[in-house]
């Protein structure tokens, strides 16, 4: 039986064809993808993310709890902050992305959806010895995330948002707010390389709030959009996705994640062996590329030298909608990631010429 | 949701549509399956003149999320290919028994172990519900 968010009811009514995602039933799209994906690259698009994980850690330990087990410095995470951040293995494989919020007297921890019975048994496994408690709230919560440049303009139209306050909210800043009368946590974060929002308040108002937001500005300013979306909108900006760029037998810097480990700021899981990875250099690394030959790479694909030999494989491909090419993230040989490499991927069972791109293929516009 | 069925068209499992035309028949993907595909993104056909066996595959369709084998349900050589389908896809979803049409092939057997619209209707429905 697949798991059902508070809006399972909604998508339905709003025309979504439904998948399993992470043991999850959630709309993949509802009219189009590609509308949906320009919708949020050119105004805005909502999002039902209530299938990600929502931990609360409180406690005296709570922030030396999370310095531990997480690879960024979470002392640096202000209080009405947040952070991305991994956690990692004794081995330096990756058991999960995180986001970090620090509200007062706790952190909120936002997980992915198919891992969260497994980092939920992590964070009890490297709890011994820290004072702290540990709340699930994935079930009394809903998560919704508006994005889009427009996000914030159409926001602030709402009655009792506190309007222009939302100006006032940093890239990665997180307030508690009151939106259509209900009481919600809003960060300014997201998983699409736009501007937007994360909303996080009681199920039970999801229904209502879902409607609410779709009305506002002029009919359509705000399109509901699926995972299949999601997935295009991450990848042009090159975000990582759980169990294609990382996963418990990819390490940061291979992922070239490396930015997120701070082997500064005292030990945590994982330090040791991390530190040796950075020290030698990973011997295989994510590389964007553009296919030359034609053809469409998918995840799991084959990649092989231009001698005939297998290298590595496809984490993510896709023709990517704003920019009207055919891309795809690969793990390669280190030697073969730097930009111009050629390689072939195996496109049903033909080789196909790829060339090493930067990433990311499209830039984040973030509000700095 | 409901996919339209042309009556006048014969339909494959795997989701193609055969028009007979005198001693030729034309083929495209069915309402359905453009459906389920979403926004097609991109073609890949063979040319004209090549020969197809019915049932194999004859080229792929692809989406931003999904790629989909299609399979000749009929056999024959191609006498002509939909060759606009190359630079813009759109009429595969748009309309998908018109200007989706992708092959018109000299067919060397018969369609009649095809399915007719009413059998096709029913096949859609137990798969999709």
């Amino acid at each position: 039986m697949l798991l059902r968010t508070p809006l399972y009811e909604k998508h339905l009514a709003y025309g979504a064809r439904m998948v399993e995602f992470g043991g999850w039933e959630m709309p993949v799209q509802y009219s189009s993808l590609l509308d949906e994906h320009h919708a949020v690259r050119q105004s805005a698009g909502l999002f039902d993310i209530s299938h990600m994980g929502r931990f609360v850690v409180s406690g005296p330990d709570a922030e030396a709890f999370l310095q531990h087990i997480a690879t960024c410095d979470v002392s640096a995470i202000a209080v009405g902050q947040s952070n991305y951040g991994l956690l990692c293995r004794p081995d330096g494989g990756i058991v999960d992305d995180i986001f970090i919020y620090h509200l007062p007297n706790e952190f909120l921890v936002v997980v992915n959806a198919s891992n969260r019975a497994k980092d939920w048994a992590w964070f009890h496994e490297h709890a011994s010895g820290f004072t702290i408690q540990l709340d699930d709230r994935s079930d009394q919560w809903a998560m919704l995330a508006l994005q889009g440049p427009a996000a914030e303009t159409l926001l602030n139209q709402t009655e009792d948002v506190q309007a222009d306050d939302l100006a006032y909210l940093p890239f990665h800043g997180v307030a508690l707010c009151r939106l259509f009368g209900v009481e919600a946590l809003i960060a300014r974060t997201g998983y699409t390389g736009e501007d937007g929002f994360e909303l996080f308040f009681a199920a039970e108002h999801a229904p209502a709030l879902w409607d609410a937001l779709l009305t506002i500005g002029v009919p359509g300013s705000v399109k509901p959009c699926g995972l299949g979306a999601r997935d295009s909108l991450r990848f042009e900006p090159c975000l990582a996705l759980y169990g294609h760029e990382i996963s418990d037998t990819i390490n940061p810097y291979e992922a070239r994640l490396g930015w997120v480990v701070k082997l500064d700021k005292g030990d945590f899981v994982g330090r040791e062996r991390l530190s040796a990875i950075k020290a030698t250099g990973p011997a295989r690394r994510l590389t964007g590329f553009e296919m030359v030959g034609k053809g469409i790479a998918r995840g799991d694909y084959a990649v092989q030298s231009i001698e005939g030999d297998p290298i590595g494989h496809v984490t993510t491909g896709m023709p990517a909608p704003t920019l009207g090419k055919m891309l795809g993230m690969a793990l390669v040989p280190t030697a073969l990631s730097k930009e111009g490499s050629e390689f072939d991927i195996i496109v049903r069972d033909k080789p196909v010429r790829a060339r090493a791109i930067k990433m990311p293929f499209y830039k984040a516009r973030y509000k700095k | 949701m409901s996919f339209t069925t042309p009556d006048n068209l014969r339909y494959s499992k795997s989701h193609e549509w055969v028009r007979v035309e005198g001693d030729e028949v034309v083929i495209g993907i069915t309402d359905y399956a453009q459906d389920a595909l979403g926004d097609v993104v991109y073609i890949e056909l063979p040319q004209a003149g090549t020969s197809l066996t019915a049932g194999a595959t004859f080229g792929v369709v692809e989406s931003v999320k999904a790629s989909s084998d299609l399979y000749a349900p009929v056999g024959g050589e191609i006498v002509a290919v939909n060759a606009a389908l190359e630079a813009d896809q759109s009429a595969i979803n748009g309309e998908p028994y018109a200007g989706g049409w992708m092959l018109r092939i000299k067919a060397d057997g018969s369609e009649d172990d095809l399915m007719d619209a009413a059998a096709y209707a029913a096949f859609v429905d137990s798969i999709a519900h």
